[in-house]
C-alpha cells in the first residue's frame, strides 16, 4: 500500500474539539498535525479528540508528535481523547502508556459523550 | 647441438684438442702449414666452416679416407677458401654415419707428397678419433643441457617462492561463513593468485587472477599486482574503482603481450552482500536454493588498455548459498581423450550442497577422475569457495532457509512504509495471524525507519537491504544498513513521565516498539553497518504472547 499523505480536520467547539485524522501518522504529518491542534485550541475547547478511524499508518514518529500534543494539553489544561484506533494501534498505545494520559473510545460518539477525565491522568 | 655446430667446433674452434697428430711429420706438416701461412707456430689451422649445403660436406661424409685438396673437383666454397689457405689435406671424421668434424693437413715440411703409409696412418687415426670426439661432444652437449636444465629450475624455485610469499597464509575466519581455498601451480609455475583483504569498514575483498603467462615473469606480475590490490583496496573500496586504479597502474608497467585477468568481490559477512567487478576473468557461479546462478561483470583484463571502466554489481549470498572463483586451469584440463573438463561441468558439480572446503575437494576428485592417471597439469588451478552457513547469530539453526525475500530499497524517508509492505506480501503465506502480522510490520517499519535515518542518513544513493527467511521454524526479518550515522547506542528507555516533562524528547520510540512487536530482536554490527533481525516464532504463532501482558 502505498504512503497516504496526512490531513486533518477540525471541527467542534468551545467543548470539545475534534481532530480528524487522515492517512499516515509520521513525520511528514508534522506541520499539518501541529497546524490542526492549534486550529483546535483556539477553539477553546477542553477536550480534543484524536480520531484515529482514518489513520491508516502511524509510527514512532506519529507516537512523538502524539506526546507533543499530549505534553501542550497537559500544559494547557486540556484532556485529550483517542478514538477510532484498530486494535494494533490500541496495543501500542498501551505499550507506550499514551493510554495511561488519553482516554481510548471506540468511536467519536462515545468519546463524545463521556464524562471528564478525573484530573489526576486519566483512566485506563 | 646442430651438426654446423659440430663441424664449427671440430674444425674451428678446436684443432688442437680435436685434431689428432697423426704422425710427428703430420704434426709438423700441420704446424708448418700455419707456420707457412702465419710464419708463427702458434697459430692455428684456418676455421673453415663446411656448411651442410656445400658439396664438400656431403663428399667428405662418404668418403672413405684422406681427401687430396688440391685434386678435388668440387664447386666447393669451403674448398676453395681451404685451398687458400693452403690446405693440401682433408681428412674427415665420420661417427656413425655422421660427419662430425675434420682434419685439415697444409704441406709436409719435407714439400714432399703425403705418403701412402701418411694416408693409412690418418686413416686408421680418424676412424678412432671420430667416436671418440663424437663421445666429447655429446658429454658436452649434456653438460650444457643439464647447466641450462639446472637454471631453469632455479628460475621456477624462484617463482615458486614468490607466489608462496604473496598467497595467502591463512583463510580469514569469517562467523557464519565456511572460507575454502586450494591452490594448485603447474609444474611450470603459472601467475594464479588468490587473495584476501580485510577493509577497514569491516568487509573484506576477495581477489582470484591470472597472470598470462608463465615462469619468474608472470610471478613477478602476480607479486606487483597483488601488491597495488592490496595497496588501493582498503582506501578506494569500492570493487570497480580498485580494479580501475589497478589497471592504470599496471598498464605502464606491463611487459608485452602479458596483461592480467581478476575478480574482486567484496563481501559483507553479516549480510552476504557481495559487490564485485571484473577484469576479464571467469565468472563466479553461486548455488543458490533455485540452482547455480553466474554473477555476472565484463571489463577488460589489467594491463592492456588506458581509461578501462570496470561495472560494478551486486548480489546477496543467502544463507546456504555458495559461491566459487576459479581459475580457468580447472576448467581447460584435458582429459585424455583431449576433451576438456569445461565449464557445464563445473555448474553441474556446484549444484549440490557443500561446505566451502567439502565442496573443492569434491570438484578436485571430479577433476582427477575426469583428466586420469599420469595426468600432466598444463595450468595452475586456484579455488575459492565461501558458503554461507548461518546468520543472525544464531548458532544451531539449519543452515539454509526459506527466501522469500531479498530487496534493496534507497535510503529515503518514506521508504520504511514500501519494506513494510514488501514484508507483508513476502510472508502472506506464513500463515501469521492478524495481530502478529501488524506487530511485525509496525517492526519492520521502525527498524527500516531507522535504517534510512541512522545508516543511510537519509540519503537516496545510500541503500538499505531487506531480508525475509523462514528458517527453522523462525520467521526472520533482517534490515541491513550501511551505518553512516555509526553504531547504535544504548539508548535511554522510553519514558513517557520524562517526556511529557519535557526531559526526553518527544522521539526514540523506534527500538522501544521494534522489542515489543517481535520474539526476539538482535543487533549485528559489521564494520560500521548494522542489521537488525526481527525474530517471529512460527510455531503456535496464534499463542504467542501479546506484549502488553508481558
Amino acid at each position: 500500500m502505498p504512503a497516504i499523505p496526512f490531513s486533518a480536520e477540525v471541527s467542534g467547539g468551545p467543548e470539545l474539539a475534534t481532530l480528524e485524522l487522515h492517512g499516515d501518522v509520521n513525520a511528514a504529518a508534522d506541520d499539518a498535525l501541529g497546524v490542526a491542534w492549534e486550529a483546535a485550541t483556539d477553539l477553546g475547547a477542553g477536550v480534543v479528540l484524536l480520531d484515529f478511524s482514518d489513520a491508516a499508518y502511524i509510527n514512532s514518529t506519529g507516537i512523538a508528535l502524539i506526546v507533543q500534543l499530549l505534553a501542550d494539553a497537559g500544559h494547557s489544561g486540556r484532556e485529550v481523547r483517542a478514538c477510532g484506533l484498530s486494535p494494533h494501534y490500541t496495543e501500542i498505545f498501551q505499550i507506550t502508556r499514551l493510554s495511561d494520559y488519553m482516554r481510548i473510545f471506540e468511536d467519536a460518539t462515545s468519546a463524545a459523550t463521556a464524562a471528564a477525565a478525573t484530573p489526576a491522568g486519566g483512566e485506563r | 647441438m646442430t651438426f654446423v655446430d659440430s663441424i664449427k667446433r671440430s674444425v674451428g674452434r678446436g684443432p688442437r684438442t680435436d685434431t689428432p697428430e697423426p704422425s710427428s711429420d703430420v704434426a709438423k706438416s700441420v704446424a708448418g702449414s700455419a707456420s707457412a701461412v702465419a710464419a708463427a707456430p702458434a697459430v692455428t689451422a684456418p676455421a673453415v666452416e663446411i656448411a651442410p649445403t656445400d658439396p664438400l660436406f656431403a663428399y667428405l661424409q662418404a668418403a672413405s679416407g684422406v681427401v687430396d685438396a688440391e685434386r678435388l673437383e668440387l664447386d666447393s666454397p669451403a674448398l676453395t677458401e681451404l685451398r687458400a689457405a693452403h690446405i693440401r689435406a682433408i681428412v674427415p671424421l665420420v661417427a656413425q654415419g655422421e660427419l662430425i668434424g675434420a682434419l685439415y693437413l697444409g704441406p709436409r715440411l719435407s714439400d714432399q707428397e703425403y705418403s701412402a703409409d701418411d694416408r693409412k696412418l690418418l686413416t686408421t687415426l680418424a676412424a678412432q678419433a671420430a667416436p671418440a670426439i663424437r663421445v666429447a661432444q655429446l658429454v658436452r652437449e649434456q653438460a650444457v643441457e643439464i647447466e641450462a636444465r639446472e637454471r631453469l629450475e632455479q628460475e621456477m624455485r624462484v617463482a615458486t617462492l614468490i607466489q608462496q610469499q604473496f598467497l595467502p597464509r591463512e583463510l580469514p575466519q569469517l562467523p557464519d561463513w565456511q572460507v575454502a581455498a586450494y591452490y594448485g601451480p603447474a609444474r611450470a609455475v603459472g601467475g594464479d593468485f588468490y587473495d584476501f583483504i580485510p577493509l577497514p569498514d569491516g568487509r573484506i575483498g576477495i581477489v582470484v587472477g591470472d597472470v598470462t603467462d608463465k615462469g619468474v615473469p608472470a610471478a613477478l606480475i602476480m607479486a606487483r599486482t597483488q601488491s597495488v590490490l592490496r595497496g588501493e583496496a582498503p582506501r578506494l573500496l569500492s570493487p570497480a574503482k580498485v580494479l580501475e586504479r589497478a589497471n592504470e597502474i599496471l598498464l605502464p608497467e606491463m611487459p608485452a603481450r602479458m596483461f592480467v585477468t581478476c575478480l574482486y568481490m567484496v563481501l559483507e559477512p553479516a549480510t552476504g552482500r557481495v559487490e564485485f567487478a571484473n577484469a576479464g576473468h571467469n565468472l563466479p557461479y553461486v548455488r543458490t536454493a533455485d540452482g547455480v546462478i553466474e554473477l555476472r561483470a565484463t571489463g577488460m583484463p589489467l594491463g592492456l588498455l588506458a581509461g578501462m571502466d570496470y561495472p560494478e554489481h551486486e548480489a546477496v549470498l543467502a544463507p546456504g548459498e555458495s559461491v566459487l572463483l576459479y581459475s580457468d586451469g580447472l576448467v581447460e584440463a584435458h582429459g585424455p581423450a583431449g576433451d576438456m573438463f569445461g565449464f557445464p561441468k563445473l555448474r553441474d558439480l556446484m549444484d549440490t550442497e557443500r561446505p566451502g572446503s567439502e565442496l573443492l575437494d569434491h570438484l578436485l576428485d571430479e577433476l582427477h577422475g575426469f583428466v586420469g592417471e599420469g595426468w600432466d597439469q598444463e595450468d595452475d588451478i586456484t579455488l575459492v569457495a565461501l558458503q554461507r552457513t548461518g546468520g543472525f547469530g544464531l548458532a544451531g539453526l539449519a543452515p539454509a532457509g526459506q527466501i522469500l525475500l531479498q530487496v534493496t530499497l534507497p535510503g529515503e524517508q518514506g521508504n520504511e512504509r514500501q519494506a513494510m509492505d514488501l514484508v507483508a506480501e513476502a510472508v502472506a503465506g506464513v500463515g501469521l495471524e492478524p495481530a502478529k502480522l501488524d506487530r511485525l510490520k509496525t517492526a519492520v517499519s521502525e527498524a527500516a525507519m531507522n535504517a534510512i535515518e541512522y545508516g543511510s542518513q537519509s540519503d537516496p544513493s545510500i541503500p538499505i537491504d531487506v531480508e525475509v527467511v523462514v528458517r527453522g521454524g523462525d520467521l526472520i526479518v533482517r534490515i541491513s544498513d550501511r551505518g553512516l550515522g555509526g553504531p547504535l547506542g544504548d539508548s535511554e528507555e522510553p519514558d513517557l513521565e520524562k517526556k511529557l516533562a519535557g526531559e526526553q524528547k518527544p522521539r526514540g520510540w523506534g527500538l522501544f516498539l521494534i522489542k515489543h512487536m517481535v520474539d526476539a530482536m538482535e543487533i549485528e554490527t559489521h564494520g560500521t553497518g548494522q542489521t537488525l533481525a526481527l525474530i517471529v516464532h512460527l510455531e503456535g504463532a496464534g499463542d504467542a504472547s501479546n506484549p502488553v501482558q508481558r
